[in-house]
């Protein structure tokens, strides 16, 4: 395997054959993918989760999507179980640790969605979905000029996108699209993290593309690569195999090795 | 958690069957040195398994722990968080049971029989108040839940639907409030609570704060159950302004139920109240969060602190304007996570000193914590009032009402 891999082997002065460092770096950065989706996906779901708010949380505000995206793609008795599990390996819930270590203005939609148990069943209000899509066009348009308080800061927008079942939204969303020229998240280009809440609720398959798009670029970086294997160690959902079919030949051009091979098995069969 | 008979039996028979097969369907059979309530796990799903399979005298190559179903696989102890050990859970049963009232005869009756005696106390004229008394009066969350079902099954009725017809006023009220599963009742009371004619936001925080942290979360999924909704909706829903900004954080909390305490927090977060207070920023966002996320334990000590640190309990300085309802409701919460017996016999207090009882919080506060710590709230009544909590039951009601609240309090007949 040496001799075939000779680029990687330089003859420096002592005529001692060395690894490049940064292709030692490339090759460690790879298997760590690898490793990353084994490891992830043989967690308990619950410690998995509560394992990745923690490390997001500990990270800081450039992923916090990576709670956003836990808190809103899970059914509720999965964040619960998550929550639970937090419990037991942290001695902590993860609402106060989110409470009170995240200091900007996306703490009380963090927290608040972290803290919901939303119902699961198919009743929805016709009304009050009209109601609260007006309610949210008022926040989102408010705040376009306005920079004091951003749209994720309103009581309201936070109370309807953490309280409401999802089937529920859905039907707030499509009625905020008749009052509004454009869909909800369209308006929310501006507040990411806001946009990215209302994707995951109900349009994941938006959320998901977005994540294999970026990771599968030529200059792909880290954390677009960590944030693939995440959601294919993560997601179960029917949702991921039809949108990794799209990628699939770019999957086959661009990664390697074993990493490969897990990603096309997430294509090919029933994966538990 | 409760362990009832059905509970127990399958434990058994787990533990038999586990047994069974180290010793006769393993090669070479298994001993285990230590079969005990420490080393019996049960998770939440109610599997039971059998741990500490490492220490036994077997070969290499012995599972480390057995389901239920008979499958093998590997549990180290310490880290499955989803387990509890029958000791722990039969430790904070006794716990439970020393602060209750309910009084539970030593052999019950068959469910069948409680249901047959049920059936007959409505049939023919007039309903036999007695003798629903003298059984659901004395019967446990599990046992209610049964005679419930199998009344179901035998008569093809709900039990609640009959006692509704046959029962009226208050003792109608407290009959069903009493034969309701615990999450059933918070989840029903949690409902009334958001309608407008009997909202209440006492009510609302009184349930979000004074049950742990698993039996919230049980109303929260009885509430889905029966109102095809969140509860967390409907708080949003019909609550406004700081009143709301409070509410939906508590009923959507889930707290650490642990005992550990940061005393560094403690400082910085009772400082940070202190600070807050004398601003007169009431429904300032970290005063709500302290008191929706933290873990009573913790809320304990830095109270504790405070009152260390500033000379005075929260909740005086929280009394600067006694009209201020939203302060009231403040006053309450702290209440309610640190020493709920206080809130609770202030709550009886005012029902029973009011001219004309207030029924509907007597009725609540004795059926909600009949089952977990009337006698302790009885005993915080008696010392306060100077008079058996008993004794004002008495005084201030009467007929069937009165004795149903007097048995489920724990009062014998002498």
């Amino acid at each position: 395997m040496r001799k075939g891999c000779s680029k990687f082997f330089l003859e420096d002065e002592r005529q001692f054959e060395r690894w490049n460092d940064s292709a030692i770096k490339s090759l460690k950065a790879e298997f760590k993918l690898f490793k990353d989706v084994v490891v992830l996906s043989l967690m308990h779901p619950w410690e998995r989760d509560a394992r990745l708010l923690k490390k997001a949380l500990k990270k800081g505000p450039p992923h916090y999507n990576v709670i956003v995206e836990i808190a809103c793609t899970r059914s509720s008795d999965q964040l619960l179980g998550a929550r639970k599990a937090y419990h037991s390996l942290f001695d902590r819930s993860i609402e106060e640790d989110l409470a009170s270590h995240v200091k900007g203005s996306e703490r009380k939609l963090l927290v608040a969605l972290v803290s919901a148990y939303r119902y699961e069943g198919p009743k929805e209000k016709e009304d009050a979905a009209k109601s609260e899509a007006k309610a949210l066009l008022n926040a989102i348009k408010n705040n376009n000029g306005d920079h004091k308080k951003k749209a994720m800061e309103e009581d309201e927008v936070i109370w309807i996108l953490t309280t409401r079942s999802k089937p529920h939204l859905k039907v707030v969303y499509e009625q905020y699209k008749k009052i509004s020229a454009k869909t909800i998240t369209e308006d929310l280009e501006v507040e990411l993290l806001l946009k990215e809440t209302v994707e995951c609720l109900c349009t994941p398959q938006t959320y998901f593309t977005r994540v294999f798009d970026s990771a599968l670029r030529e200059d792909a970086k880290e954390n677009a690569k960590k944030a693939l294997t995440r959601l294919v160690a993560t997601q179960e959902d029917v949702d991921l195999k039809g949108i990794a079919a799209k990628f699939e030949d770019k999957i086959k051009e661009r990664v390697k090795g074993a990493y490969k091979d897990v990603l096309l098995g997430v294509l090919a069969d029933d994966r538990k | 958690m409760k362990l009832g008979w059905i509970k127990r039996i399958n434990v058994m028979k787990v533990v038999l069957y586990a047994l069974s097969y180290m010793h006769h369907d393993f090669s070479p059979p298994i001993v285990h040195p230590d079969i005990s309530s420490k080393n019996i796990l049960l998770d939440l799903d109610n599997e039971v398994h059998i741990s500490g399979l490492w220490h036994c005298q077997a070969s290499k190559t012995h599972p480390t722990s057995i389901k239920s179903n008979g499958a093998v696989y590997g549990v180290p102890k310490e880290d499955n968080f989803l387990t509890r050990t029958l000791w722990e859970i039969q430790k904070e049963i006794k716990e439970e049971e020393a602060m209750a009232t309910l009084t539970v005869p030593t052999t019950v009756p068959s469910v069948s029989e409680d249901c047959e005696q049920l059936r007959k106390a409505f049939s023919g004229w007039g309903t036999n108040e007695g003798l629903i008394i003298d059984i659901l009066g004395h019967r446990n969350a599990e046992q209610r839940n049964l005679i419930r079902k199998t009344y179901a099954e035998t008569y093809g009725e709900d039990l609640l639907k009959a006692l509704d017809k046959e029962l009226s006023n208050d003792f109608e009220r407290l009959v069903l409030l009493w034969a309701l599963d615990p999450a059933e009742r918070d989840a029903l009371l949690a409902n009334e609570a958001t309608k407008r004619w009997t909202s209440s936001n006492q009510v609302l925080m009184e349930i979000a704060c004074t049950r742990s942290a698993n039996q919230l979360l049980h109303a929260r999924q009885a509430y889905h159950a029966r109102y095809k909704k969140s509860l967390e909706e409907d708080v949003a829903h019909h609550t406004t302004g700081d009143f709301r900004k409070l509410l939906l954080p508590l009923v959507s909390s889930y707290r650490y139920e642990g005992e550990e305490v940061n005393m560094t927090l403690a400082k910085t977060e009772a400082k940070l109240l202190h600070e807050k207070i004398s601003d007169k920023a009431y429904s300032d966002d970290d005063i709500i969060r302290v008191l929706a996320t933290r873990s009573k334990a913790q809320i304990n000590a830095t109270l504790n602190h405070y009152k260390n640190e500033y000379g005075n309990d929260i909740n005086k300085d929280l009394k600067a304007d006694p009209k201020d309802e939203f302060l009231a409701l403040l006053r309450s919460t702290v209440k309610c996570l640190v020493y709920p017996e206080k809130y609770f016999e202030k709550v009886l207090r005012l029902a029973i000193n009011r001219r004309g009882t207030d029924e509907g919080a007597l009725t609540r506060v004795v059926c909600t914590r009949a089952e977990v710590d009337l006698k302790i709230i009885a005993d915080e009544y008696q010392r306060r009032n100077s008079v058996p909590l008993t004794r004002a039951i008495v005084k201030d009601t009467h007929g069937d009402y009165e004795k149903l609240l007097l048995v489920l309090a724990g009062h014998v007949e002498n």
